[in-house]
């Protein structure tokens, strides 16, 4: 099974490098969030992108690249019929299913750590205090751990959409609305509020709090998981 | 390998209130192309579903190569290949990638996909142009390395749906000329669906028609024709005036007889000799260049098999 599933990872990533046929305009849907994330937030808060636990926004890079990746790659298939060629095949329902969706975690996970680093180079080169900043491990930990969650998390809903569009802009459209909205309003009220959440939360241990939320979604992730695995299955596919 | 292919009894899908296959039961030998033959709509592409395992029977059972469609699909997938409605190629990946991802879904050994690749791809007139991108090709170059997916881990079976469909008269001769080379090379079992009767007079050992999803007749080619047509002699000549047509219409073995100008065509009740017919014609005057028995083109049986259900 791993190597199936190992297959199936190569033909996406393959596939992903190649987005809608240009490899420069795959490149550039990679690159773009990471550009806005890892540059423009550790610019704008400086040393507390890497002392305090604004870092977190780095999620809204993997969060962005799960949203464009899972659509392309289940509703994507079906919309390019490939999909049924795929099903005919000697690979195992969950095998196709895991295999898709791990490369968009991979690359959501992967895309977070290429942001944590480069916001650290960021901070220290624009906002330089005459010795190294570095993330407490503390943060980098559970930075690296909620993007591993959320990036699971969007994409097991994502494949659930997928299932259900008929295309890959209306899944990606549909994705963006269920899963942006919340930490973009989240985000807004962190950047404008903090003092105000800061009080509100009064002694609260900030961890505590992230670790409970990460539960939460983590919980989340897996009943969605086990829906949309349940849901992938040749027989309702083929319908579809 | 087992001499039967494929079996299925009373094998039925149903959506809804549609029957989209009714209680097909048909019999495929092992090493020949099957034509499955039937119009838009009338079942061909879910009877394929339905043994690849990608779709539940309703009722009914099947076999594939020996194997249960219900409980052993993935025995079937694992020993067949397919070239399903649409030719499923990815077309943002290379030739040469599109085979070698199917060839690890395979497990093909590294050696032999590399080998097998080039092979394949040779045969085909593709393997120049294996680094392209699959987007830029046409239509037909695109069907070629579908077929070519479909017989890379030398399947026993190869399920092929409507595989000419949409090509031009060129192209479509060049995929039928390779799946014969192919096919007869490597010595496949085909199951081949298509509306397009002289593909199917041409490339298959037996035929099956199906309209609405239930099986009209099966058999071979020739024996359709015969069973299905009435046998008949074109003769090339003339003059075919009506006296001649008279005496020609009189005769018990001759149901019928048209001419046109220089034409004509005597239909026959039964498989005759043509000489006493000739003879008549000679001795009323008629100047006789050519003489040719024909029997029903696959075409018509078909035509007339769709018409007989109407």
């Amino acid at each position: 099974m791993i190597t199936d599933i190992g297959t199936v990872m190569w033909k996406e990533a393959k596939s992903l490098f190649r987005y809608r046929g240009s490899r420069t305009r795959g490149l550039l849907t990679l690159l773009v969030p990471v550009a806005v994330v890892a540059i423009w937030f550790p610019l704008q808060m400086g040393t507390d992108w890497v002392e305090d636990w604004v870092s977190l926004f780095s999620v809204v890079a993997p969060m962005v690249m799960v949203m464009i990746t899972v659509p392309d790659s289940f509703a994507g298939e079906r919309e390019r019929h490939t999909l049924e060629t795929l099903l005919a095949s000697r690979l195992p329902d969950r095998t196709i299913f895991l295999g898709k969706l791990l490369v968009a975690v991979c690359l959501g996970f992967g895309m977070t750590v290429l942001v944590l680093i480069l916001g650290l180079v960021i901070v220290n080169a624009a906002h330089w205090q005459g010795q190294l900043a570095l993330y407490p491990a503390k943060i980098f930990f559970v930075d690296l751990g909620v993007a591993l969650v959320v990036s699971l998390l969007v994409a097991s809903a994502g494949v659930l959409l997928s299932l259900r569009a008929p295309t890959v802009q209306e899944a990606q459209q549909t994705l963006a609305l269920v899963v942006m909205l919340p930490p973009f309003v989240l985000a807004f009220a962190l950047f404008f509020f903090r003092d105000q959440i800061s009080n509100w939360l009064g002694g609260t241990n900030v961890i505590h709090v992230i670790l409970v939320v990460a539960g939460l979604l983590l919980a989340l992730a897996v009943v969605l998981l086990l829906a949309a695995m349940r849901r992938f299955k040749r027989n309702r596919l083929i319908l579809a | 390998m087992s001499q039967t292919a494929i079996l299925t009894d009373n094998l039925t899908r149903t959506f809804g209130q549609i029957r989209a296959v009714d209680g097909l039961s048909l019999e495929v030998p092992a090493g020949i192309i099957f034509g499955f033959l039937g119009p838009n709509a009338s079942g061909k592409t879910t009877t394929i579903g339905l043994l690849l395992g990608l779709l539940e029977p309703t009722e009914g059972k099947a076999e594939v190569l020996g194997y249960d469609v219900r409980t052993h699909s993935d025995e079937i997938r694992a020993r067949a290949g397919a070239l399903l409605e649409h030719a499923g190629v990815y077309e943002q990946l290379t030739a040469e990638d599109n085979l070698e991802f199917y060839a690890r879904v395979w497990r093909m050994p590294a050696g032999d996909r590399r080998a097998r690749i080039k092979e394949l791809l040779s045969h085909m007139g593709l393997w120049e142009r294996r680094g392209e991108r699959v987007a830029k090709w046409s239509r037909g170059m695109k069907q070629k390395l579908a077929l070519a997916r479909a017989l890379l881990h030398r399947p026993p079976l190869v399920f092929l749906d409507e595989p000419t469909a949409g090509l031009d008269v060129v192209s479509a001769n060049a995929l039928r000329d390779d799946l014969v080379g192919l096919v007869s090379h490597e010595g496949v079992t085909v199951f081949l669906t298509t509306h397009n009767m002289s593909e199917a007079e041409k490339l298959c050992q037996q035929v099956a028609v199906i309209r609405q999803g239930k099986l009209m007749t099966v058999g071979d080619p020739d024996d359709l024709r015969t069973r299905a047509g009435s046998p008949r002699v074109d003769i090339v000549g003339g003059p075919f005036g009506q006296s001649v047509l008279d005496a020609i219409r009189t005769r018990p073995e001759v149901s019928s007889a048209e001419a046109e100008d220089r034409r004509l065509t005597i239909y026959l009740t039964q498989q005759m000799d043509t000489a006493p017919l000739v003879n008549l014609l000679v001795g009323a005057g008629v100047q006789v260049e050519e003489v040719r028995k024909g029997k029903a083109s696959l075409e018509e049986v078909f035509l007339t098999l769709m018409e007989e259900e109407r």
